[in-house]
C-alpha cells in the first residue's frame, strides 16, 4: 500500500510528502529509542513514534522506513521537516497514540484489495 | 565497478543536524554503483551509529571509507576521550549519554551492538583520554546466494 493511501485511510496530515507519497509500505514499527529503530525496525515499516526531531529523519533513511507516523499530534521540528523534504521521506501527523496507530496500519494493511 | 573508490568525511562535534549526512552520502553511492539492498542497509546503519557515536561522546572526528567490488570497510578515527571499558561499552543498554542527549532519542546503548549486528567484523581501539578508532567492515558475500 503507498504512504498516500495509508495517509488517506489514517485521516493523517502530510507534513512533508511529494513524491515520498508514492513509497510502499509493507509493515509497522513503534518505538522512540533511535538504535532500536535502526535494530529491528522492517524495511518497508510505517514508523510510528513521537520522535519528531532532525535526527528522527535521519534514522528513517538509514532503516529505509517507508514513512514517519507521529502520534499524538507531535509536531515536527522545522529542520526536520526542512531535513525530510530534502531527503524524500514522508512524514505525517496523527492525533492517536502510537498503539492506536499501529492497529490503524495493521488494519488497513490486511483490508488492502489485491 | 572494478576499482577501489575511497571516501573522507569530516564530522562535527554536537552537530547533530548534519550527523548523518556521511553515511546517507555513502549510502547513495553503494546504491548508484548497484550493491546488494541488504549490504547497503547494514553498512549505512553501522555507519550511521559510528559517525553519531563520534557527534555526541567524542566532539567528531574523520569517516574513511573503502569501497570495493567485494567489501566494504569503513574507518572511523577521534581524538575523543575513549572508552573506559569496552567490554561494559559493547553490552545492550549501557551508555554514558547525557539526559539532553537521551531527550533526542539516542543514548539506547545499541549503537555498538548495532555496528556488531550489521557489520561482519568490527574492530575498536581505544585508549583513555586519547581517542577511538572503529572499524567496520561489510562483506558482499553475506548478501549473495
Ligand atoms: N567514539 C566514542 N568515544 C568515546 N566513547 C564512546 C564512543 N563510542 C561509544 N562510546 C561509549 O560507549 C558507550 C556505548 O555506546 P553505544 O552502544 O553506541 O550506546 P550510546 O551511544 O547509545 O550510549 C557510550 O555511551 C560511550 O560511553
Ligand atoms: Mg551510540
Amino acid at each position: 500500500m503507498t504512504v498516500e493511501k495509508l495517509c488517506k485511510a489514517l485521516g493523517g496530515t502530510v507534513v512533508s510528502g511529494g513524491a515520498a507519497m508514492n513509497e510502499n509500505v509493507t509493515g509497522y514499527y513503534c518505538g522512540d529509542l533511535l538504535s532500536r529503530v535502526m535494530a529491528n525496525a522492517p524495511k518497508g515499516c510505517a514508523w510510528i513514534t513521537v520522535m519528531g526531531n532532525v535526527n528522527a529523519v535521519a534514522v528513517a533513511l538509514m532503516a529505509e522506513a517507508a514513512c514517519i507516523l507521529l502520534a499524538e499530534n507531535v509536531n515536527p521540528d522545522p529542520d526536520a521537516v526542512e531535513k525530510a523534504r530534502e531527503k524524500n521521506i514522508a512524514v505525517l501527523c496523527c492525533g492517536r497514540t502510537a498503539g492506536e496507530l499501529a492497529v490503524a496500519v495493521h488494519e488497513a494493511l490486511c483490508h488492502e484489495q489485491p | 565497478m572494478n576499482e577501489v573508490l575511497l571516501l573522507h568525511y569530516e564530522i562535527r562535534g554536537g552537530d547533530f543536524i548534519h550527523a548523518g549526512e556521511s553515511s546517507g552520502h555513502v549510502k547513495n553511492i553503494l546504491k548508484r554503483l548497484g550493491f546488494h539492498p541488504n549490504l547497503i542497509r547494514r553498512t549505512a546503519i553501522a555507519m550511521y551509529e559510528g559517525e553519531i557515536n563520534m557527534v555526541i561522546h567524542a566532539g567528531g572526528g574523520t569517516a574513511d571509507v573503502k569501497i570495493t567490488p567485494e567489501q566494504i570497510e569503513i574507518r572511523l578515527a577521534d581524538h575523543g576521550p575513549g572508552i573506559k571499558n569496552l567490554d561494559l561499552a559493547m553490552r545492550e543498554g549501557y551508555s554514558t549519554a547525557s539526559d539532553s542527549v537521551r531527550e533526542l532519542g539516542f543514548g539506547a546503548g545499541m549503537g555498538l551492538p548495532n555496528m556488531k549486528k550489521y557489520a561482519d567484523d568490527l574492530k575498536i581501539r581505544t585508549a583513555v583520554g586519547k581517542g577511538t578508532t572503529v572499524s567496520i567492515l561489510t562483506k558482499v558475500s553475506r548478501n549473495q546466494g
